[in-house]
């Protein structure tokens, strides 16, 4: 049994990728923002609130959230077929669920804020680059919401606790194998608002394993808030 | 009807500006502390976590005496009755206009709310596909937004130009009592209404003025977290003139 001694990157074991923010990447859009975890990146755009037709899915009590996540089909080293797919409609409706609880619709009867969640590169955790893109992109587009969502996806290769998997190491293969663990949370929160996961692991580590993510949060959090003080502060960032 | 437009901005509510008071203005985003402690009282867009304000949006933070509010700098227009606003005529139907106003759903102008009678067949003689209007928002319902005409200053807008900024940054366009705007009316000479979803109209006697108005403008617009900016902007028209 080998314990790993280095990742494949050279990162520590609760060290990120190195993160990439930028808010007002789309100038027709409400709100957008890009953010990219290494080789990961994701760009999403925020429409709304605005009418919703059909309007039986209006909701006379609140506004509605509705988010669309896709891999482009040149983000991967396959081509990959255009269009929604299952997995892709899974991530888009865990990512809803993500974000949901942060944001408040109430004052938007009858509405919808569309969410657009495109990846432009994928390395692994891309749903937790959109999860981050997203939060971003909805405080941009001015929607009240309480608090920002940070999201990472902390894993395992054999028994080591690893933060942030490339796909390098999600196609670990050696004893236990490689676990995926992508979580979200709001960044002032110890509750947690995603959870998903994919491989093994002892239920004695999941706490660590919680814990790792919410030291991580605390980065990407920060993060997070110099993209959108940036933009206030310096817009030339953009020209 | 010249004057009577240039005051359709009168019709806008001014509680949102806050130009000329310097209270500290700090950029927050959700989920920022912006005061600790008991000494101030939650106001728009903030909230009360045990002892602290804390921000519920991305925006502007500022305080009036003990109050305190963020004010939002980016988003969409959310039409709201009473706006003013600035549309284009993209439909004429038996009964009225459809107007696009730069928001989810467009707005209608029904026949009997244009300030003098039509007749329905020259409706396109009054307002044809294309031509822009201030109009107020009469109601704002689910089903959609009625326009009206009647009203001081409303109307078509013949001649000039229109552009766009955004929307949540209208209010200091405008300033306190539309002392921002009154000053770059002054200075350049134009006439220029500004709609509450972020279309503004301006005409002036030679493009120059206009370009000069559109400029001024737009500089109040990208200077979100400046306070003082009427002072600001008359130094602009000093250095520019």
């Amino acid at each position: 049994m080998t314990k790993l001694q280095k990742r494949p990157d050279g990162r520590k074991n609760n060290e990120l990728r190195p993160m990439t923010a930028k808010v007002g990447v789309i100038p027709n859009a409400d709100g957008s923002a890009m953010f990219a975890f290494g080789n990961t990146i994701a760009i999403a755009a925020v429409y709304g609130p605005r009418q919703l037709h059909p309007q039986h899915m209006q909701n006379p009590s609140t506004g509605i959230l509705r988010c669309n996540y896709d891999l482009l089909s040149f983000s991967v080293a396959d081509r990959k077929r255009p269009g929604p797919s299952r997995r892709s409609q899974e991530i888009s409706r865990v990512t809803e669920w993500a974000l949901l609880p942060v944001l408040d619709l109430e004052q938007f009867p009858n509405t919808v804020v569309d969410v657009q969640i495109y990846i432009l590169q994928a390395d692994a955790g891309t749903r937790t680059a959109g999860i981050n893109a997203a939060s971003l992109a909805l405080a941009h587009a001015g929607i009240p919401m309480s608090d920002l969502i940070c999201s990472v996806a902390v894993g395992k290769n054999d028994k080591t606790l690893i933060v942030d998997l490339s796909k390098e190491e999600e196609d670990f293969h050696d004893g236990e194998g490689a676990t995926d663990f992508a979580m979200a949370k709001p960044a002032n929160s110890d509750e947690f608002s995603l959870l998903q996961m994919d491989g093994k692991i002892q239920p004695e580590m999941v706490k660590e394993a919680l814990k790792l993510s919410i030291e991580s949060c605390k980065e990407i959090y920060e993060v997070q808030k110099k993209a959108l003080k940036e933009i206030v502060e310096s817009p030339e960032v953009l020209k | 009807m010249d004057n009577e437009i240039n005051e359709a901005h009168e019709a806008y509510e001014y509680s949102k500006d806050s130009d000329s008071e310097t209270t500290k203005r700090k950029v927050v985003v959700p989920g920022e502390i912006i005061f600790e402690g008991e000494d101030y009282l939650p106001g728009d867009g903030t909230r009360k976590e045990g002892e602290n304000i804390v921000s519920s949006r991305f925006g502007l933070a500022e305080s009036a005496g003990r109050v305190v509010r963020v004010l939002p700098i980016f988003g969409a227009f959310v039409p709201r009755k009473g706006n003013v606003i600035i549309g284009r005529v993209s439909d004429i139907t038996f009964s009225g206009w459809l107007v696009d106003i730069d928001s989810a759903s467009s707005g209608f102008l029904p026949i009997e709310e244009s300030p003098r009678f039509i007749n329905r067949n020259e409706m396109d003689q009054f307002l044809a596909i294309g031509d822009v209007i201030a109009a107020k928002l009469w109601s704002v319902k689910p089903k959609g937004i009625d326009l009206t005409l009647k009203g001081k200053g409303l109307g078509k807008l013949d001649g000039g130009f229109i552009f766009r900024i955004i929307p949540s940054r209208v209010p200091r366009v405008i300033g306190r009592e539309g002392s921002m705007i009154t000053l770059i009316k002054e200075r350049t000479g134009c006439n220029i209404t500004v709609g509450q979803n972020g279309w503004i109209w301006i005409r002036g006697d030679s493009l120059d003025s206009q370009i000069k108005a559109r400029k001024a403008i737009e500089f109040v617009a990208d200077k979100v977290h400046i306070g003082g900016l009427t002072e600001k902007m008359e130094a602009w028209f000093e250095s520019n003139d």
